[in-house]
């Protein structure tokens, strides 16, 4: 077991000077880790040394140091979203999804805030709400907590994490592809500052509070993308006649093309297109067509029908960047 | 400047400790701290600690003195890792570690750890459960000596 020597050259004190030389040469960046040693629990050391004076083995302790491990304040907020959130103008309850991890080592309470105008972006969403989850990791009004700051700030343990949820509206007046930045920033109660500042007495366990590499806040942020659709209807007519020119006389027939138009990054739904017949003129019985496909005058499982005053396709959802034609017939009377 | 370092050696180590054993050991833990200046140099200073923090790099000393009559023979330190520490370095003092609770020891580099999956690993000084240095030759009557380790509070 006593293999090698090692260690015993140096029969004598180092001079203070040199070791400390020695440290500060070898020393790296101090670095916080992630929760670690329990605030409030003690480090004890204790060394032994066994030797033989003549006498056989003699067995002898140190004397032993304790040291209280002290609360360090640290917290980390990482946004959920990866990407941009759509939304739409004027849209109400739209939802950022970020997650808030004590990373010090004792129990603390985290204050919440939102900053929606730091810039950068195109608009400021407005906060409304800001929710802490139940555990499920999805936003449910009726069943996560309303957080009210000062009220039911979250509580968390070394390394825990609580998923926190944003929801804000997206004002009227903004464009399509608009961008709004919200950051979420969680604040240790205990007290903020730079690494290093303590916090008297303050810490779990009874030692200090110190505020540790995250300067005991942190922030992430998330942001919208507007999203809008616009649609463009454009109207045409041809007329043809029995004479073989373009001529509006009675009998002549009037086809009506409408092209629909959606722009935009966004998508419109529920869109349909109404026409009313024009007097004097008469609907050509299963003239109407949807992208050059005829479509049925009843109203049924097709998207076309005619009730007898006015023609309708519903058009359903259409994604920015399509376009949809319609056709019908009429005959002059 | 002997006398000086004798009396601090004197402040170190408690008095019962010298008076009871022929050997006396002394454990002193201090902590590192790192300021920079308005230069941008890194300063370190060395604290005697009443608390720490998680991440805080301890300086474990260990001054031993043989007050005895006798030379002392086997002469053998150990140190147990506290639990809530993480052992880094050992400066030049080049002691024998354990990392498998003290029943084997050697140097760092030659010590392996087992794998959940039967292979062996090469230790890493995280791994360090106790470290330890043993002796050559006796400790001389009035031979004094520091060993010194490092470890951060996990």
């Amino acid at each position: 077991m006593m293999i090698a020597p090692v260690g015993g050259a140096k029969h004598r004190l180092l001079p203070s000077c040199s070791l400390i030389a020695l440290l500060a040469a070898l020393a790296l960046p101090v670095q916080a880790e992630a929760a670690g040693t329990r605030a409030g629990s003690t480090i004890s050391n204790t060394a032994s040394a066994s030797f033989d004076t003549g006498g056989g083995t003699t067995t002898i302790d140190s004397n032993r140091v304790d040291l209280l491990v002290d609360e360090l304040l640290d917290v980390t907020v990482d946004s959920s979203n990866p990407a941009d959130v759509p939304t739409t103008p004027g849209a109400t309850g739209q939802l950022l999804t970020f997650s808030v991890t004590n990373n010090g080592n004792g129990l603390e309470a985290f204050g919440l805030t939102t900053i929606a105008n730091a810039g950068g972006d195109n608009y400021d969403p407005a906060v409304t709400q800001i929710y802490l989850d139940n555990g499920d990791g999805l936003f449910d009004a009726s069943t996560d907590t309303l957080y009210t700051p000062g009220a039911n700030d979250p509580s968390l343990n070394p390394d825990q994490s609580i998923t926190v949820f944003v929801l804000a509206t997206t004002p009227g007046t903004v464009v399509d592809g608009n961008r709004g930045i919200v950051s979420l920033v969680a604040a240790a109660k205990t007290g903020t500052g730079d690494p290093g500042d303590s916090f008297a007495g303050q810490g779990e366990g009874g030692g200090d509070a110190v505020v540790g590499s995250t300067g005991a806040d942190g922030t992430d942020s998330g942001a919208y993308v507007v999203s809008a659709a616009t649609v463009t209807l454009v109207k045409s007519a041809v007329v043809t006649n029995s004479l073989g020119t373009a001529d509006p006389v009675p009998g002549a027939i009037i086809t009506y093309t409408i092209v629909a138009t959606v722009a935009g990054s966004g998508s419109v739904s529920g869109l349909a297109i109404t026409d009313n017949i024009p007097a004097d003129t008469s609907y050509v019985p299963g003239s109407i067509t949807l992208g050059g496909s005829g479509l049925s005058d009843a109203a049924d499982a097709d998207a076309g029908d005619y009730n007898g005053t006015r023609i309708n396709v519903a058009l359903g959802t259409v994604a920015g960047g399509q376009t949809r034609t319609v056709t019908f017939r009429t005959t002059i009377d | 400047m002997r006398t000086v370092l004798f009396l601090l050696l004197a402040a170190l180590m408690p008095a019962q400790a010298l008076a009871a054993n022929q050997v006396a050991l002394d454990n002193a833990v201090f902590v590192e701290r790192v300021s920079t200046d308005a230069e941008g140099k890194q300063k370190i200073l060395l604290e005697e600690p009443k608390v720490v923090v998680p991440g805080d790099r301890l300086v474990f000393v260990l001054n031993y003195r043989n007050a005895g009559a006798q030379p002392a023979d086997k002469f053998v330190i150990t140190n147990p890792m506290p639990s809530a520490v993480r052992f880094a370095d050992s400066g030049d003092t080049r002691p024998f570690v354990s990392v498998d609770g003290g029943k084997q020891w050697g140097l760092l580099a030659d010590l392996s750890v087992p794998m959940t999956d039967g292979s062996r690993r090469a230790a890493q000084p995280a791994d360090v459960t106790h470290v330890r240095w043993a002796f050559q030759k006796p400790i001389p009557v009035g031979g004094t000596g520091k060993l010194m380790f490092r470890g951060v509070v996990k």
